[in-house]
Order: structure tokens, then C-alpha cells, then sequence
């Protein structure tokens, strides 16, 4: 019996006017997997991000979250049903703590009703409790427990976006949707993030996407690389096979004219 | 770190000082009969109360949600009318015919909870969509909505100008139904400051928990909030709603302290302290994002007011300085411009007063200095 993949997208594509931003679109990600997706600037990765959550109402194709059609619906509800993302450039909730900014993101797996809240049940209690420890729990994975009562915009930039990452890893997603996690960082901090996408892929076993510009970064923890241009995928496959694919070298560098 | 206790503990030492600030003002009130009490205390007390529940609520919406709305006072309207029709309602069937009876305090609280409900219906037709649109363009169409709100309320046959605010009928306003004397006024006191409590105490509640956090969230940033998995419209118009619902309460307030009712007060161009933009004024100066703080600039609004309107005048200044005075919507803008110029996020900016945490710090103070003294023997 074959698996089904975590996210399987079939000819997935989106037009702007008369622009076609992504065509034919197809992936598939199972379980455990890292997915690195590559291209020039402009290529359409971020518009894969956002079409993979909803921002983006696709026109052409479909895209499956576990063998489950995901068209059309919205982006809380896609995140509702496991995919979470980060963004390429950092939006954390400025002016609220680290832990709120985790706890946000737990706000619809601890439920409580409106009155449960208003007159402080005791399942508003227990709810909160569990709540605030799992937020601590999620932020001691990214060694930012001590730090849980800073303002988020405070935070150093290599720390701000693992807060990011914790954020979207406390939405209790399936896959994770890595927007330039790198870009800005220096290369301690790059070393630092590597580490933590190893962890979280040991605690988690989720699997991610991976957009990046740093290839050292990209060759070294992708299992598979998928290189998109012009809204195209142009080369698929091992990393290994990827650095020295042709047409990649070509969409990077140019093609030698004589 | 703040845990269940800790906040427990919170709550039974507020709600002991909020007890025992209102025994020791229900004695007051018992024992105090001078005509500046009765006759400016007492109805400042009411509009105090009403403007810190209005400024509260709107700073749901601006401070919290980050939306800038100019429509509040069109809830107020709703909220207003609504009790006054239907606190005349129940004198005209019989409920109640002295305004002594226990059973009036009820039907009045049931008028005031009433124009709060029809003022949330509102806030959802209004709301769900003026919400879709950001930032300027929803200040617009909030603005819109408060003045169509009142230009429909005054063309109901029931409630314009062939209505309530018809010479006749306002004065009925006053002996029968809503409208509270002075005497009444002071008899009924507590009302105005329970009712006060109850409603701060609800919107704390809101903030500090769940959906509070939703909220804030989508004010910082709303792209992040729905990747978060916060349904950003629902939150929205939710909170739109609820605040709606206070600003209702807070018009049933004001129909009691008014022997007549007019849109007139609610509309946009009133030059007084009853005004959308005025109120805006009021969660500006406070610090958006800190309901104590609404609450007190409420507080400093209202006798800034007063001062304008009362004092001034009996002063015997000189008739420039009057003059001067004779444009309050100035001296508002004046007051703004210079706390944005010293505290640009308003006078508590996003803290809250705590009364716990107040406590704590003067033991650390006494503390401190018990330790400093004990060193210098």
C-alpha cells in the first residue's frame, strides 16, 4: 500500500490578470520529509507559500492535505487543518510577550466558551493552565523560556525568528512552510537554525518546506529540492543532482552565449 | 509568574476595596444632603459613569482591535432610545407606578440590558460589513453609520420628532418613565456605579483571556493572526459587538440622566462632550490598549468639561478668556496635541492600574526604607 502524502499538489496554479505567477505546480511531501524549494527572485516560491495557505485562491488545480481537498478555503481554516507557515520577512506580534505570542497560536486547540471566560469557570482555569504550560514547554525548545515575558520586538533578530518558528509549530500543524528562515542572519545564527529544524524534526516528525536563498543551508539538510522559475518547475530531484542540473546553473547564473 | 492564585488573590482584594469603597459611599450618600451634592455631584457622577463605560468600550475597538471607529455614539443612540421606549412601556402597561418600588429598579435594569441587546444586534448588521475595510476608509463608514443610525431613529414615528423628542413627550420622559430627578438620582446612585463595575469587569475579563489575546494579535498584525488560525473576521465583528453592547448600556445611562432625549446629543457635529470623535479623544488621551486608563481620562474629560461649561462662566474672567472658552471643541484638541506632544502613547499608555501591584510596590518602598532607616541606627 502506498502512503499518502502529507501535502500533494496537482497542476497547482495561479494567474494575475494576464500573468501567470505559477503553473503547473506538482509536490509531494511525505511525512518526516524536509523539501527544499529554490529559485531565482521573482521565481513565484512565496506565491507557493500562499497559495499552500489560503492567502491565494488557486486557479488552476487542487491541493491535498493528507489525501483532503484544501480549495478554497480560508487561512485560519487551512492552518486549522495543518499547515502552518513563517514568514519571509518577521511578523510577530510586536507589542505582545513572547509567551502570548505562542499562547496566540494554541488559541484554538484550548477552547473554553465566551462565558466560561467571562465568569472565570474552573474549566476557564484548567484550560489556561495547561495552555500556559504548553507555550513553555514549546518555547523551551527554542531555549526562549527565560525570556517568555519580553516584549517580542525587543528580541534579537536571530531570536525573533525562532519565535516565529515556535509560533507556527504551536498551531499543531502536519507541515511546516519555512519562508526564508535564513535570510538575514549571520552564519552563527544560521548554524543555530540548523540545529533547531533538526530538532524540531526529531520531536515533531512533521514535515517541512523549505524556501531559502542560502544553498550550504538548502544542500545541507534537504532531503529532496525542487527548482522553480518563471512560475515553472524546472528540475526536481536530490540535492546532489541539483547543483549540477544544466538548466538550474542556468536560471541562476545565465546561460554562456558563446 | 502570575499564576491561578495569584490572580485570585487579585480579584478578592479588588472586589473587597470596590465593597468597601461603595459601603463607605452608600453611607455617604445616606447621611450627605448638601444642595452641591444632590445638585452636582450626583448627576456628574452619572455622566462620569456613563462616559467611563463608553470610553472603556470604544477602547475595546481602538485600543485592542486596532480598528479606528467614529460611530460609537450611534450605539449610544440605540441604546438610549430603546430604554426610554420601553421603560415608558412599562410605566403605560402598569409595572410600575412609583418610581419608589423595587419592581422600578428592575424594570430599569431590564431597559438598560435591553438597549444594549439591540444595540449589539446593530453592531452585527453595521459591523459585519464595515469590517472588511481598514483604516480610514472604515472610519469613514463608521461615521456614516453613526449619523444614518441617528437620522433613522429620528424618523420613526415612535421615537423622533414626532415622539419622544416632542415637547410633550420628553417631559413625560422625566415623570414617568426613564428620566431620574436629582432625588432619584441620589436615591439610585449605586445603580450607576454598580452597573459601572459590572461592565469594566466584563470587558476585563474579555481582555485577559483568549480572546483578548486574539484580538491584540490582530491589531499587531493581521496576516500573522489568521496564519496563527484566528478567524481575524469573526474576532472582528465579535468584538465590534461587544463593545456595541457596553455602548448601549452607557446610552441607557444617559436616558437616565436626561429629562429628554434628541439625536441631536449624538450627532457628529454636537460641539459637547457627547460626540463619536470626542470619545476617540477621550481612549487617545487615556492610552490605547489600557482600559484604566480610559477610565480616567473619562474622568479628567468630563471635569475638564465641566469647568469649561460651569466654571468659566461664574468666574468673572475676563470676557476674552470667556470667549476663548466659548469653543470647548478647541480646548479638547489642545488637551490632545499636548499628551501626544509628552506621552505619545497617552497618559497610561498600555498598562493597567493594578491595585495589587500598587500595593506591592509601596511594601517595596516601606520595605526599602524600614531596611534603610535600620541601617542608620
Amino acid at each position: 500500500m502506498e502512503r499518502t502524502p502529507v501535502l500533494k499538489t496537482v497542476n497547482l496554479g495561479i494567474t494575475f490578470g494576464g500573468l501567470r505567477a505559477v503553473e503547473d505546480f506538482n509536490i509531494e511531501i511525505y511525512e518526516g520529509e524536509l523539501v527544499g524549494l529554490i529559485g531565482p527572485n521573482g521565481a513565484g516560491k512565496t506565491t507557493v507559500f500562499n497559495l499552500l495557505t489560503g492567502v491565494y485562491t488557486p486557479t488552476e488545480g487542487k491541493f491535498y492535505l493528507s489525501g483532503k481537498n484544501m480549495n478554497g478555503k480560508k487561512t485560519h481554516q487551512v492552518v486549522a487543518e495543518g499547515i502552518a507557515r513563517t514568514f519571509q520577512n518577521i511578523r510577530l506580534f510586536k507589542q505582545m510577550t513572547v509567551l502570548e505570542n505562542v499562547k496566540v497560536a494554541l488559541n484554538s486547540k484550548y477552547e473554553y466558551k465566551f462565558f466560561a471566560s467571562l465568569f472565570r469557570t474552573p474549566k476557564f482555569w484548567r484550560k489556561e493552565e495547561e495552555l500556559d504550560k504548553e507555550a513553555r514547554d514549546l518555547l523551551s525548545i527554542f531555549n526562549l523560556e527565560n525570556k517568555a515575558n519580553y516584549i517580542a520586538s525587543n528580541l534579537p533578530y536571530g531570536q525573533q525568528r525562532k519565535l516565529e518558528i515556535a509560533r507556527a509549530l504551536a498551531t499543531g500543524m502536519k507541515i511546516l512552510l519555512l519562508d526564508e528562515p535564513a535570510a538575514g542572519m549571520n552564519p552563527t545564527e544560521t548554524a543555530e537554525l540548523l540545529e533547531c529544524i533538526k530538532i524540531i524534526r526529531e520531536r515533531f516528525g512533521i514535515a517541512i518546506l523549505l524556501i531559502e536563498h542560502d544553498m550550504s543551508l538548502v544542500m545541507n539538510v534537504c532531503e529532496r529540492i525542487q527548482v522553480i522559475n518563471f512560475g515553472k518547475t524546472i528540475a526536481f530531484g536530490l540535492p546532489h543532482e541539483i547543483a549540477n542540473n544544466q538548466e538550474v546553473i542556468e536560471a541562476y547564473l545565465g546561460k554562456n552565449e558563446d | 509568574m502570575m499564576n491561578k492564585n495569584t490572580k485570585l488573590k487579585g480579584y478578592l482584594v479588588n472586589t473587597v476595596a470596590l465593597a468597601v469603597l461603595l459601603m463607605a459611599f452608600l453611607i455617604l450618600n445616606a447621611n450627605f444632603k448638601t444642595p452641591f451634592y444632590s445638585v452636582v455631584f450626583i448627576p456628574s457622577l452619572w455622566q462620569i459613569s456613563y462616559l467611563i463605560i463608553l470610553a472603556a468600550s470604544l477602547n475595546l475597538v481602538l485600543g485592542f482591535l486596532g480598528q479606528l471607529s467614529l460611530g460609537h455614539c450611534g450605539f449610544m443612540a440605540i441604546g438610549a432610545y430603546t430604554a426610554a421606549l420601553l421603560s415608558l412601556y412599562f410605566e403605560r402597561a402598569g409595572i410600575f407606578t412609583d418610581k419608589k418600588a423595587p419592581v422600578f429598579i428592575v424594570s430599569i435594569l431590564v431597559s438598560l440590558l435591553a438597549g444594549g441587546l439591540l444595540a449589539a444586534i446593530v453592531g452585527i448588521i453595521v459591523g459585519i460589513p464595515a469590517l472588511r475595510l481598514k483604516g480610514d476608509y472604515l472610519a469613514i463608514i463608521t461615521l456614516g453609520f453613526g449619523m444614518i443610525i441617528c437620522n433613522v431613529i429620528n424618523n420613526l414615528p415612535f421615537a423622533g420628532m414626532e415622539g419622544l423628542s416632542k415637547g410633550s413627550a420628553a417631559a413625560s420622559l422625566y415623570k414617568t418613565g426613564l428620566g431620574f430627578g436629582n432625588t432619584l438620582k441620589t436615591k439610585y446612585a449605586w445603580v450607576a456605579i454598580v452597573i459601572t463595575i459590572l461592565c469594566l469587569a466584563a470587558m476585563f475579563m474579555f481582555i485577559r483571556s483568549r480572546f483578548g489575546r486574539a484580538i491584540e494579535s490582530i491589531r499587531d498584525d493581521e496576516i500573522a493572526a489568521s496564519a496563527s488560525g484566528i478567524n481575524v473576521s469573526l474576532y472582528k465583528v465579535g468584538t465590534f459587538v461587544y463593545s456595541a453592547f457596553f455602548a448601549g448600556i452607557a446610552g441607557g445611562l444617559f436616558a437616565c440622566c436626561n429629562s429628554s432625549l434628541s439625536t441631536a446629543s449624538f450627532a457628529f457635529t454636537n460641539g459637547s462632550i457627547l460626540n463619536s470623535t470626542f470619545i476617540v479623544v477621550m481612549v487617545v488621551v487615556g492610552g490605547m490598549g489600557s482600559l484604566t486608563g480610559s477610565m480616567l481620562s473619562a474622568v479628567l474629560m468630563f471635569l475638564l468639561n465641566y469647568v469649561i461649561k460651569n466654571v468659566i462662566k461664574a468666574s468673572g474672567m475676563p470676557l476674552f478668556v470667556q470667549n476663548l472658552f466659548k469653543y470647548p471643541m478647541l480646548v479638547y484638541a489642545i488637551v490632545l496635541i499636548i499628551v501626544i506632544m509628552f506621552k505619545p502613547k497617552g497618559i497610561l499608555g498600555t498598562r493597567e492600574f493594578s491595585l495589587v501591584n500598587t500595593i506591592e510596590y509601596i511594601k517595596g518602598k516601606l520595605g526599602k526604607k524600614a531596611v534603610k532607616e535600620g541601617g542608620s541606627k
